[in-house]
């Protein structure tokens, strides 16, 4: 019964505190480039207002361009539902392990990318393809980094993979290390971010997901905005459960994950700020520099998965 | 489960993870400067490495071994190199690459190689350190590769270098380290091929107005 009710209260916290995180990050960006920020609550007036302006359909908009929204709406909630934030006992990890994950990004990722198809669009099927180039390139390497974690709790459910790493003695992991960074590179690449993408403009030339979406509006555009601030929620989540995943708690300690709601705003915020840092540093790259970036997420987590077997597991 | 590796087998292994990465980010870099500096760097690990395996094992001469390695490949080595590039006005040279995705992919499979050969030798060894040894041999061969691909003087020498690096801690993984006098010995001669090779860039430029090895390969100007 408690299981159930932390992983009602874990999806109702991702809802929450998605467009939440997404306004943090914009500000701390508005901060390091010294511009005057806008409000946290930003992203949930956007959401608001979006919710009760009608919807605008292209005459030749087929059923998958108006369904399309929710598959990826419900693709991030699952996401976020089996992705340990608070706890370990989650009723629904079962449903996908951490291939199925991967999977499960993949799906919403097609969706949207044929939706922008759909409509007929130059820059919608630009901005699919795009998509398609970075996840292509993305995908391996994240599969590759779950390798690595999978290795070493002998598990690829991801409750039972951050059971193991939160529990385990303090050991110097520099495969962990090494998948880390990799993380980072395809995290960076996935939710459209600044070495890739930039998700403030509207420049034709350079845009990847906002090409995609130029074609909603009304409630469909509010569920897409809200689904992409899951996806940023949810590799957060994700990247903290596999790389500092202290604080969550495990199976019928509610007292624990009580005390890991704070634990995990004091380390989202971190997060956000790291990554609005990385965003405000770092120069957009061209499109065809994307292979090389991933290129290099793939060889880390290759060489984080080489070097777990040769030192870690025979010495 | 792992609970059995000593802190500084882990500190060990860290180091040489790290090494492992500094030679695939030597072998795509595309600038000479950070390329110098990340060769640098390496050394600085490498002495790091030894210094780590001197003071678990107490052998005195490792620590010699890992004093000589700071001061010559972390210090003396890139500061020759800086001074040769400055004053051979190379510094914003940019290797045209061909293709690092490709590079790296090779890289990998060399690391591959390089790990399952080194397995059955490392089982014959007692030393502390004994799994680094197929990094230090992916580390040589990353640096054979990254020889291979360049065609400006520069990287090629200091891919000959991390080579050095490679080798060094191959030999102190396998068995603590050369005999002093070996160890000696290799340092200068890394030295004076260093001063040599930075003759030889002079003499190239004036020949062929660049340090591109490739106008090498013709015999005469037809």
């Amino acid at each position: 019964m408690t299981g159930l009710l932390g992983q009602l209260f874990a999806i109702l916290l991702a809802l929450a505190l998605a467009p939440l995180l997404t306004g943090w990050v914009n500000q701390c960006r508005a901060w390091l480039q010294s511009r005057s920020a806008p409000p946290l609550f930003q992203p949930y007036y956007m959401l608001h207002k979006l919710f009760r302006k009608d919807v605008v359909l292209a005459h030749n908009a087929s059923p998958l361009f108006r369904t399309a929204p929710f598959v990826v709406f419900g693709c991030m909630l699952l996401a976020c539902a089996i992705i340990p934030s608070l706890s370990t006992d989650l009723p629904f990890a079962p449903a996908a392990d951490t291939l199925a994950l991967v999977g499960v990004f993949g799906l919403a990722r097609i969706f949207i990318s044929l939706a922008a198809m759909d409509v007929g669009t130059s820059f919608g099927s630009l901005g699919g393809r795009r998509e398609m180039l970075v996840g292509f390139l993305a995908e391996p390497a994240l599969l590759m980094v779950i390798f690595t974690t999978a290795m070493i709790s002998q598990s690829t459910s991801v409750a039972t993979i951050v059971e193991t790493l939160a529990h385990r003695d303090i050991v110097i992991y520099p495969s962990l290390a090494f998948a880390g960074i990799a993380f980072t590179f395809v995290s960076l690449a996935e939710n459209a971010r600044v070495p890739v993408d930039n998700p403030a403009t509207h420049l034709e030339l350079t845009m990847i997901h906002e090409a995609m979406i130029l074609e909603y509006s009304g409630r469909h555009l509010a569920l897409i905005e809200w689904a992409a601030s899951l996806k940023l929620y949810a590799y957060s989540c994700l990247g903290l459960a596999l790389f500092f995943p202290w604080g969550i708690a495990e199976r019928d300690n509610v007292l624990a994950m009580v005390a890991a709601v704070p634990l995990l705003l004091v380390k989202l915020g971190i997060g956000g700020f790291l990554l609005a840092t990385i965003e405000t540093v770092n120069a957009k790259m061209r499109i065809f520099r994307a292979p090389e970036f991933l290129g290099t997420a793939f060889l880390l987590a290759v060489l984080g998965l080489l070097v777990r077997l040769l030192l870690e597991i025979r010495a | 489960m792992n609970t059995t590796i000593p802190l500084s087998a882990q500190l060990i292994n860290l180091c040489a993870a790290v090494i492992l990465l500094l030679a695939f980010a030597m072998l795509a870099q595309r600038r000479v400067m950070p390329l110098i500096n990340l060769f640098g760097f390496q050394g600085l690990v490498l002495a790091g490495s030894t210094l780590v395996v001197a003071v678990t094992t107490h052998q005195a001469h490792l620590y010699w071994s890992a004093g000589l390695t700071l001061l010559l490949k972390a210090m003396l080595l890139p500061w020759i190199l800086h001074r040769l590039v400055r004053s051979l006005y190379v510094k914003w040279d940019v290797e045209s690459l061909v293709n690092v995705p490709t590079t790296m992919l090779i890289g990998i499979a060399l690391v591959i190689v390089a790990f399952n050969v080194a397995q059955p030798i490392s089982l014959l060894s007692h030393t502390i350190s004994r799994g680094t040894l197929g990094i230090a041999l992916a580390t040589v061969m990353l640096a054979f590769l990254m020889m291979i691909t360049r065609t400006k003087a520069i990287p090629q020498v200091v891919g000959f270098l991390a080579m050095e690096n490679g080798l060094f801690l191959a030999a102190t993984s396998a068995t603590y380290g050369m005999p002093m006098v070996v160890e000696l010995g290799i340092a200068l001669d890394v030295l004076v091929g260093v001063i040599i090779l930075g003759v030889f860039f002079f003499q190239i430029r004036d020949q062929f107005d660049s340090l591109d090895i490739s106008h090498m390969e013709h015999l005469k100007d037809d």
